[in-house]
């Protein structure tokens, strides 16, 4: 069919209007990344407006050169790995038994569930609580309290009883298998798919949370690279000694300026390394989650 | 034998657990996980209408009744973070919710494969970065000095720009914005997804028709993203209340503090911060939030239910 004068104009618009979108979502992406690889003279001037100008790796060398970030970010990979195995086998072993059918109360125990997204103690009856069971300041406290959620549970629970046959549940327990022996041999080989989501998105949650840990963290050996993040690139908490190198006030400034916006890219690298290969999963969450009713 | 006393009865509670024992074994540490962080604080909730005493425990602590609500309603803080709330949620949710509707749409209507593919990875990125370094950017990028705002507009005026971060006027906006930038993308997937069940047969009957690709857009694909557009309207005005606490504190400066005080920030302050230490009177702000947003979950949901019959339970 030939595409009418009308239809021609109106592709074109829509083109131009996503061209719009698109500039409007990476320039700030690459404006970030182009300051973080610039000489602190030419960040300082603000010559920068969308390449690096005088290329230079000194930002990156002052964040390696920084202990607390490095300490951050060895925190943050501990963290996010053991977080998110807790996080997925928590998951996985209340999807499962909340999957089945012929569960007893099975809707009252879901609802205890449930009844949790909608309403909560709050930030200080929850604060007692971990601070009670002597989790403050202790890398627990980062995750024990988030070990599970909800909202993934749904997620895991609704991929099992879409897309597992029922008839495989019958099949195995007539061959003799039980219920562990079924969750172990058929439920996890064949939950692959949503194992990924919900690990991706725990793990994502994990890297870039920073309020649990300014909740219960006072150690700053044990906070994580937001924390330390926060300190820099908000409070403003730039170490002297981490500048020491040079005289003169502008020139600290400039560092701290470059050092902030490579900071920003060193930390944000590892989810966005990893984001082309696996976006196709993260979307695949928000189906399954827009199916649930 | 005992086995076959507690078989007698198929309805009793103990065979139930018993014949279920390895399901209810998967459940058994999730559950108590949820009985002790979300159920336990719930039950710390008391401490609202208390004089919580550290050393005589949640439990042990006076009663003294609505006294922390009424000191909260007749603080002179309280109109104003109501206020704050209120303005920050409706705006943010008035300005945001469009947004991934007209996004979806354009990008259902895209012809060039690669380039529609390639869009829709893009759009999604922000939803990635972490609040802190979101606002880091904004902070840098919004920098009248190093910034890219400032040195646009330097490039144009020819003189150094306003600073937008300590203006107390710029923060809604900025807030909203950034809000959009970040999320606009991710909250289109559902959209797109509404719309790829649309029929073909439906668009191919229209084009015989001689309808307009844009005139198929009101025709067909506004249409079918409807109930999704009502489902996901209802759901926001359900959270209306629940404003995140990360991203406002740390936008928060002293300058713009007036606008940007809202109740999960005040009771962060009151309660935890170490200017604060007031366990009950946090509580008790927090707790007239949550009964707030849990009316209003559980009206918008009933409302759903009514008018299409879907809703969170």
């Amino acid at each position: 069919m030939k595409t009418s004068v009308e239809d021609k104009i109106f592709y074109a618009a829509v083109n131009i209007f996503m061209v719009i979108i698109l500039i409007i979502v990476l320039w700030p992406l690459i404006f970030i990344v182009s300051s973080s690889f610039s000489s602190k003279e030419a960040v300082m001037a603000g010559r920068v407006v969308l390449w690096p100008v005088d290329f230079s790796l000194e930002g990156y060398k002052a964040v390696f050169k920084t202990n607390e970030v490095l300490i951050g970010y060895r925190n943050t990979i501990l963290y996010t790995l053991f977080g998110t195995i807790l996080n997925v086998a928590m998951t996985l072993a209340a999807a499962y038994p909340l999957s089945r059918r012929d569960l007893p109360w099975r809707r009252p125990i879901m609802f205890v569930f449930t009844f949790t997204m909608i309403f909560s103690g709050g930030m200080i009856p929850t604060y007692i609580v971990v601070s009670e069971l002597g989790l403050l300041n202790t890398p627990l406290a980062l995750i024990i309290p988030t070990a599970m959620s909800v909202y993934n549970l749904i997620i895991t629970r609704t991929f099992i009883e879409n897309s597992i046959p029922k008839e495989l549940l019958e099949a195995a327990t007539i061959d003799g298998c039980d219920d562990i022996g079924y969750f172990f041999k058929i439920l996890l080989p064949l939950s692959a798919p949503v194992i990924a989501v919900i690990t991706l998105y725990y793990a994502v949650a994990h890297w870039n949370s920073y309020f649990t840990a300014f909740l219960y963290i006072t150690d700053s050996k044990l906070y994580p690279l937001q924390l330390v993040l926060r300190n820099i690139l908000i409070a403003n908490q730039i170490d002297s000694a981490m500048v020491t190198d040079f005289d003169t006030m502008t020139s600290k400034q400039g560092l701290a300026d470059l050092l902030k916006y490579s900071l920003i890219v060193v930390s944000s690298l590892p989810v966005l390394i990893m984001y082309p290969f696996v976006q196709k999963h993260f979307v695949k969450g928000v189906m399954i989650g827009a199916v649930k009713g | 034998m005992k086995t076959a006393a507690i078989g007698k009865n198929k309805h009793s509670a103990l065979y139930k657990l018993k014949r279920h024992r390895q399901l209810f074994a998967f459940l058994l540490i999730p559950f108590i996980y949820i009985l002790i962080f979300a159920y336990g604080p719930m039950l710390g909730l008391q401490i609202a209408f208390k004089e919580f005493d550290a050393s005589l425990g949640i439990f042990g602590s006076q009663w003294v009744g609505f006294k922390y609500f009424e000191k909260f309603i007749n603080s002179y803080q309280f109109g104003r973070i109501i206020k704050n709330t209120l303005v920050l949620s409706v705006y943010s949710l008035a300005a945001r919710f469009p947004v991934p509707i007209m996004l979806a749409i354009c990008i259902n209507v895209m012809r060039n494969k690669r380039f529609k593919k390639a869009s829709q990875m893009i759009v999604y990125i922000p939803h990635f970065i972490s609040v802190v370094v979101l606002v880091g950017m904004l902070n840098q990028f919004f920098n009248p000095y190093v910034g890219l705002y400032g040195n646009i507009y330097r490039m144009i005026y020819g003189a150094n720009a306003p600073d937008l971060m300590t203006n107390p006027n710029s923060f809604l906006h900025m807030y909203v914005w950034s809000g959009i930038w970040q999320n606009m993308g991710w909250d289109s997937i559902i959209y797109l997804a509404a719309l790829s069940s649309v029929p073909a047969e439906l668009h191919e009957a229209a084009q015989v028709d001689g309808a307009s690709r844009l005139r198929r857009v009101f025709a067909i694909d506004l249409p079918a993203i409807a109930p999704t557009i009502i489902i996901l309207l209802i759901l926001n005005i359900g959270q209306l209340m629940n404003l995140g606490f990360e991203k406002i504190y740390i936008m928060q400066n002293n300058v713009n503090l007036r606008v940007s005080e809202v109740i999960s920030t005040y009771v962060y302050k009151e309660g935890i911060s170490s200017s604060g230490g007031n366990y009950s009177y946090a509580t008790a702000i927090g707790l007239f939030n949550s009964v707030i947003n849990f009316i209003l979950v559980v009206t918008v949901n009933t409302i759903s239910k009514r008018i299409n019959d879907t809703g969170l339970w």
